[in-house]
């Protein structure tokens, strides 16, 4: 027996899945071309699926700082923050992060995905416990276990449940850590917050909120759903990322909490890491402040995603969510989603294909996320060409007199 | 209500059917993931249906040595005498 035989039936699946087109989980974007533009098997696509929410990958005042950086700090840091990566760069980060998140303390991490390990690794540990929403993102999950406590799941967005689970365990020694996001990733769908952090405070648990998607989205000035509610200061703990609205990578943490600082001395998913980049850090500083300002954004991202919300509803298309900037389209099963996706990309319209179990419920879905940097002409692109292969895959319902499957490159 | 071993046993394979896809029938010896092809997330959703039903909290990371119906069942028994 091979070591890898383990995975026979997830190398089979794949195996089955490329048959009907391009490998859904191998795409290769030759070339990007603009923060909605890219070129895949040598022919341009718009993109229609990479979380640059607020389009900012290609901002020239971004690539100017970042160039700078680069060249005035050089191109790595050789080292951990303990050791020798922590450059004043990285402070100036943390501490821009706090302020903007309204925070005392921040703490930054080279990516998003290790901002939630460390966050969630460092607070809890195995003498607590932490209840985490059944939806949680991966990163999510894998910061539990690294953090060693014992781990109950509560059902999906659902605060009863969560308090029911609290209440059973009221007599545990430990700490309680409560961990939810506030927009999830893959059904675009947004957490209850304001009944979350009832529930949390009323048993004394302390709670770890996932902003990855919200953030530079919502509140007034894009620090999120916690703000725009008003919860700032009710939640102990926030996560996000530079990898959606910040349009680089990495991640951070912010908090109040008076012992915030000693995190930085066993937080092992910043101890024992090479420290971020000068150049995103410049970039992504310089992008902090385009967030900050960026009504203008904001606005075009929620037009562009309501539009497109409603106009997919409108065509028949079944949406997981109301209007946000991740839109779900769901699919009856395996072999419409994948053509459905193969027709797409075949006529030039990149999104993200989500199947389980890397979906909540077995749902099979198109996993759209949209830009403020899609144009008017992109938008309407995009919905002909959802209509044509809606049609022609038979996902969506055939319209008298429609010549759109003819316009078709090729499914 | 704790009840025996058997009983809980019985009462998770009624709360797996839902999960089972291969249409086999169920044993307390049933493979979850070889004989139900049954994934890490259907898992964790069946040990909801049984938390419900015990009103009980099974901790995700007490599963990595579940593997048939009568390992969960002993796991519930273990809750419930808690």
């Amino acid at each position: 027996m091979d070591i890898l035989d383990k995975y026979a039936s997830i190398a089979e699946r794949h195996a089955a899945l490329v048959t009907h087109g391009a490998d859904p989980f191998g795409v290769c974007m030759e070339d990007i071309r603009s923060p909605t533009e890219a070129v895949i098997d040598g022919k341009p696509v718009i993109l229609f699926g990479t979380n640059n929410y607020l389009g900012l990958t290609f901002d020239p005042d971004c690539i100017d700082a970042a160039i700078d950086a680069l060249k005035h700090y050089g191109t790595g840091t050789t080292g951990s923050r303990i050791a020798n990566g922590t450059y004043r760069a990285h402070r100036d980060l943390e501490e821009a992060f706090a302020e903007f998140m309204d925070r005392r303390f921040g703490m930054i991490f080279p990516t998003g995905y290790q901002a939630n390990l460390g966050a969630i690794a460092a607070v809890a540990g195995p003498k607590d416990m932490i209840f985490l929403d059944a939806d949680s993102h991966s990163s999510i999950y894998d910061g539990c276990r690294l953090a060693g406590s014992k781990l109950v799941r509560f059902r999906h967005n659902d605060p009863d449940d969560l308090d029911r689970r609290l209440a059973r365990n009221r007599e545990e020694p430990g700490g309680k850590v409560v961990v939810i996001e506030s927009l999830y990733s893959m059904l675009g769908d947004v957490a209850p917050l304001e009944r979350f952090v009832e529930v949390t405070k009323r048993h004394g648990a302390t709670m770890i909120l996932d902003e990855a998607h919200s953030f530079g989205v919502y509140g007034k000035k894009g620090q999120g759903i916690a703000h725009e509610l008003g919860l700032n200061d009710e939640v102990d703990f926030i996560a996000g990322t530079y990898s959606k609205s910040l349009g680089a990578v990495g991640g951070f943490v912010v908090s109040s909490h008076p012992g915030f600082e000693t995190l930085r001395f066993t937080c092992r998913q910043y101890m024992f890491t090479a420290s971020s980049l000068p150049s995103s850090l410049a970039s992504v500083r310089c992008a902090l402040h385009k967030v900050a300002e960026g009504d203008h954004l904001r606005r075009s991202l929620w037009q562009n995603a309501k539009d497109l919300h409603d106009r997919l509803c409108g065509l028949g298309f079944q949406i997981c969510a109301p209007a946000s900037p991740i839109i779900a389209v769901k699919l009856p099963d395996d072999a419409s989603a994948v053509a459905m996706w193969n027709g797409l990309l075949d006529n030039g319209i990149y999104v993200n294909l989500a199947i389980p179990p890397g979906t909540p419920d077995d749902t099979y879905l198109l996993r759209c996320s949209v830009s403020a940097a899609l144009t008017s002409e992109q938008v309407e692109t995009i919905l002909a060409t959802f209509e044509a292969v809606g049609r022609h895959t038979g996902v969506i319902g055939e319209r008298a007199a429609s010549g759109a499957s003819s316009e078709l490159a090729s499914i | 209500m704790a009840g025996d071993l058997d009983e809980v046993c019985a009462e998770i394979i009624t709360l797996l059917e839902p999960f089972n896809k291969t249409g086999v029938e169920i044993k307390p010896e049933t493979d979850l993931a070889a004989d139900l092809e049954m994934d890490s997330v259907a898992a964790m959703n069946l040990v909801m249906e049984v938390e419900d039903k015990y009103d009980i909290d099974i901790p995700i990371n007490l599963l990595s040595d579940v593997t048939c119906p009568r390992d969960l069942a002993q796991l519930v028994e273990k809750q419930l005498n808690r």
